[in-house]
């Protein structure tokens, strides 16, 4: 799946506050020493990212507050003004896009969902899930229908004419997902969706955001400064840490190849097993035949149970069936017991 | 630091007097004409400015006329006898008004706000204070939705133009201090004498509040429905009224609340100018020392503020109800249509039975002179216990007090604000207090400035010590402090005016009298601060207080009056803005200092005389209100519950 064209490009991308950032920047070209930019009384809020996300993956940005994370996502969506770089969307460079031409991309091709929710208080939950659509100026009953449908779609038919303080935190954010998939957007940026609400109503909410992309398959760029989060739901991460990108790859890469200490800091608490895919951990096959299969993107955990019976080792099937490889018992036993 | 400069003051004060004769009376040639400046700047507006095609004159008379319409409709509806264009408007009538009313309290908070609301209004109605009340209400219907509007649109730019915003903060600034007095002039002067002359000087008092809300209001609208309204694709004008103003919303109400409130408080003291109305009615009882009359019309005044206090604040209260039903036009707007039937219906019935237009004459209620011998009994009988009381604060208190204070140097006292500004808020504090300090100084005006001081100050001082005591009584007693609390609520929804008619009564007129009226008026916000600050003293702290076994008198002074220091501080700063409010109103009582120059101004029309007394009490307010600021915050910063501010320039 992850072979598909590039829908969002984020090439050197810089956001720096402070008097006279352009400028300096440019002075300092685009390796630019941090040390030289405090001197300059410049804060680097994010630094020289290059990224990009392919068409219906979900690509995670995960960092600690202050990581820069947020405003990279509002860069992405041009809410926040980057000081330099280009973000192209389908190839086109949004930063030189007209007010005009950024209104029609956000009102059909971009949605959010935001940290706190971001309802508005007057409105109902229908009438709330239905602006984005009266902004655009569909005609009522249109957008009634479309919004009941959206509704409907995240579990909340019924409570269309409660207000926003009527509801409980994860039904608030439940209408917030409706409002920002309304208008059928291309692009789905959700911004901490879940660190508001309660850890066992955000493991609820990450199964339905799941379930809601294995039927929509959207391309989405997801905030979470939550690491257990972003391996659940990612196909693949990029850490940040002060403002630049520490390691990009999928939760397999950095779980098994972290990069650097800071990043595994993060993955020492989890389950290696649970996150090395066959695939990736098996040696090459010895021939043997009549052995239990696994295809190369089961998890290691989950291959676990088939060498209950004293099996030595299980092979591994590619997607049209042929043995790729094999996995042993001991690679197994190592990432089970080595956490 | 403080010793020596007192010193220096004392040495000043005591033997300046021949060796620097200046530095306590500004010398005449040293004083710049700001008065006659003023006056040539209006000559000039009124009888020579032109922009070609009409005058300035013409222009303000224009507005003139283009207010009165609306305001001869309303008031045509409300009590009759108006013309429109030559149409004479027909009357509502008393029945119909006072129904309206109630379905309004009823839709907006349910029936006892309808038994209250239209209770007032039948009170009125009663006491035959029906067409008086009508003209002030009228009056207010036109300039609220004007001060609303206009107030709203000058804050949304405010906000949307940084630049601008910083610009109108300091008119702002002078807008709510100057008194309300010192512009009546030049209004009167620019839109002639009457109704909307009145109503002008109305918007122009009760408009910066709004704007100020509105800017505060939108820059508290979360960050997040800001993005929001972007991510979706709103234009700039679908993020204003779609977006930032509909989240507002709860804040913005209490701004109308406000507007209404300061609209009704002008309105009566505009009547001076023309409006006519129950400010009208108070002010000539007064005048005619017919008591009785004037309770009646302060009675009235009361009701109305009343009911339009609890109105507009169940409607900034009120939240979107059950979904709306869609049933056609009869369910979507249930109390629209049953209000325009009442409307229709006593309008008719009006013009076929005229007891329903006007309140009959016989059904009227009189306790006019009941009052009139109440207040007569109490002269006569403890005139001497009254007069002894007043004579012995006079001689004992007041009169030393004022002749301290006007002897004092003006240059030593600038020079003692300085030092005080530097040391609560820097450079820029000093200048700032030095720099106005010298300014009322050189218009020659020391001595009313210096008596506004004294008058308010003592004032002041006895407001804080009743309210203190009754803050701190009040603050541990939940039950005591919300019966309190509606109390004050309602004192402080009164107008000004109403303040200064029983201390006239009994004490008639001189510094005595103002001194009790403004007290009156300033206690509210002396005790309501006292109570918010201890009351948001943290419990844990308290906890820890009796777990360490303080006695309850040292909770309440080591730890809860520390604690609250901030709070009462500011509290102290609205006691002083109150009074100086109410000070300029007691000018009509005879006392001697900046008011009763505004007031002298008013009279005679001058309009530079007025204006620059004016802006002397704007002064001493802006003065005393950034110095108390600095010093709360300060407090505060000391305290550790808020970073940044009190920095010690020592």
């Amino acid at each position: 799946m992850n072979t598909t064209e590039p829908k969002l490009v984020c090439r050197g991308v810089w956001k720096l506050f402070g008097p006279n950032a352009a400028e300096t920047l440019r002075r300092l070209g685009p390796e630019a020493d941090p040390a030289a930019l405090v001197a300059a009384r410049l804060v680097p809020a994010v630094r020289n990212i290059d990224l990009a996300v392919r068409e219906g993956e979900i690509f995670v940005i995960m960092g600690l507050s202050g990581s820069g994370k947020s405003t990279l996502v509002r860069c992405l969506s041009r809410l926040i003004e980057p000081t330099a770089g280009e973000i192209l969307f389908h190839g086109r460079n949004l930063l030189t896009a007209s007010d005009a031409e950024m209104i029609a991309l956000r009102r059909h091709k971009m949605g959010m969902v935001f940290q706190h929710f971001a309802l508005l208080p007057h409105m109902t939950v229908l009438q709330n899930v239905a602006f984005p659509l009266e902004v655009q100026g569909m005609p009522r009953t249109e957008r009634e229908e479309r919004a009941a449908r959206m509704v409907s779609l995240v579990g909340l038919s019924g409570r269309e004419g409660a207000f926003p303080r009527q509801l409980s935190g994860g039904q608030q954010q439940r209408v917030g997902i409706a409002r920002s998939l309304a208008a059928d957007p291309e692009l789905w940026f959700l911004d901490e969706p879940f660190s508001a609400l309660d850890p066992l109503i955000r493991r609820e909410m990450q199964d339905e955001f799941i379930r809601l992309q294995s039927v929509l398959k959207k391309t989405i760029v997801f905030i979470t400064h939550d690491f257990d989060e972003a391996i659940r739901l990612a196909d693949r991460i990029a850490i940040m840490k002060d403002g630049a990108v520490v390691q990009a790859g999928t939760p397999e890469d950095l779980v098994l190849n972290p990069a650097t200490d800071y990043v595994r800091e993060f993955t020492r608490a989890v389950a290696r097993a649970k996150v090395a895919k066959a695939g990736s951990v098996m040696s090459p096959a010895d021939g043997v035949a009549e052995r239990p299969h696994v295809a190369t993107r089961t998890s290691v955990a989950e291959a676990a149970p088939l060498f209950r019976a004293g099996t030595e080792a299980v092979a591994v099937t590619g997607a049209d069936g042929r043995v790729v490889g094999q996995l042993d018992r001991a690679t197994v036993v190592d990432l089970m017991l080595g956490g | 630091m403080w010793i020596a400069a007192t010193l220096v003051f004392a040495a000043l004060w005591l033997w300046g007097g021949e060796v620097l004769p200046w530095a306590f009376e500004v010398p005449r040639a040293w004083r710049p004409p700001f008065a006659a400046w003023i006056s040539g700047v209006l000559d000039w507006l009124t009888k020579e400015a032109h922009f070609g095609l009409f005058t300035f004159r013409d222009l303000t008379r224009f507005i003139s006329a283009v207010i009165d319409v609306p305001y001869q409709i309303a008031l045509g509806l409300l009590s009759g006898g108006a013309t429109v264009f030559g149409v004479p408007v027909p009357p509502v009538g008393w029945l119909g008004v006072t129904l309206l009313v109630a379905l309004l309290g009823f839709v907006l908070s349910g029936l006892p706000l309808a038994a209250l609301a239209g209770g007032a209004f039948f009170f009125i109605a009663i006491f035959g204070q029906w067409t008086s009340a009508m003209l002030t209400l009228a009056s207010i219907l036109v300039a609220v939705p004007l001060g609303v509007g206009g107030g709203l649109l000058l804050g949304i730019a405010g906000h949307r133009w940084t630049g601008f915003g910083r610009a109108i903060v300091p008119f702002l600034d002078l807008m709510q201090t100057i008194p309300i007095f010192a512009y009546l002039v030049p209004i009167l002067i620019l839109f002639g004498f009457g109704p909307t002359s009145a109503m002008i000087a109305t918007l122009i008092y009760a408009m910066p509040p709004m704007t100020r809300i509105t800017m505060l209001a939108l820059q508290r609208v979360p960050d997040e429905i800001v993005d929001l309204g972007r991510m979706i694709g709103c234009t700039p004008r679908q993020m204003t009224w779609r977006v930032m103003v509909p989240s507002a919303q709860e804040a913005l109400m209490v701004g109308v609340n406000q507007v209404i409130m300061l609209s009704l408080n002008m309105v009566i003291i505009a009547s001076m100018i023309g409006a006519g109305g129950l400010g009208f009615d108070v002010l000539s009882a007064l005048r005619r020392l017919d008591f009785g009359a004037g309770l009646e019309a302060g009675f009235a005044i009361v009701a109305l503020a009343i009911a339009l206090d609890r109105l507009s604040q169940a409607a900034a209260r009120r939240r979107p109800a059950a979904p709306v039903s869609n049933e056609g036009i009869v369910g979507r707007h249930p109390f629209l249509l049953s209000a325009l039937t009442v409307l229709i219906l006593a309008t008719l019935a009006g013009l076929a039975v005229p007891a329903v237009q006007t309140y009959p004459e016989t059904g009227r209620l009189s306790t006019g002179t009941f009052w009139s011998e109440v207040v007569e009994y109490i002269n006569i009988n403890y005139f001497d216990e009254i007069e002894a009381a007043k004579n012995a604060v006079l001689l004992n208190v007041l009169i030393p007090v004022k002749r301290f204070l006007i002897s004092l140097p003006w240059l030593g006292v600038a020079g003692l604000l300085t030092l005080a500004g530097w040391r609560l808020g820097g450079p820029r504090l000093a200048l700032l207090a030095g720099g106005l300090t010298v300014l009322v100084a050189s218009t020659g005006l020391w001595e009313e400035a210096m008596t506004t001081v004294y008058l308010c100050g003592i004032a002041v001082l006895i407001a804080m010590l009743i309210g203190l005591p009754i803050g701190i009584l009040v603050a541990e007693r939940d039950r005591l402090w919300a019966s309190v609390r509606v109390i004050i609520d309602t004192l402080q929804t009164l107008p000004a005016f109403v303040y200064l008619m029983p201390a006239v009564m009994l004490f008639r007129v001189g510094d005595f009298t103002a001194m009790i009226a403004i007290v009156a008026f300033a206690l509210a916000p002396a005790i309501r601060y006292t109570v918010l600050g201890l009351r948001g003293v943290d419990p844990a702290l308290i906890e820890a207080g009796k777990a360490m076994g303080c006695t309850p008198w040292q909770i309440v002074t080591r730890i809860r009056l520390r604690l609250a220091m901030p709070e009462i501080l500011l509290g102290l700063n609205q006691t002083i803005m109150f009074a100086l409010s109410m000070l300029v109103i007691t000018a009509l009582v005879g006392t001697r200092d900046l008011g009763q120059e505004v007031y002298i101004a008013l009279t005679k029309a001058d309009a530079g005389r007025g204006l620059v007394a004016g802006l002397c009490v704007a002064f001493i307010a802006i003065i005393a209100d950034r110095l108390i600021h600095a010093a709360a915050s300060r407090s505060r910063a000391q305290l550790g519950l808020s970073d940044g501010g009190g920095h010690d320039a020592a």
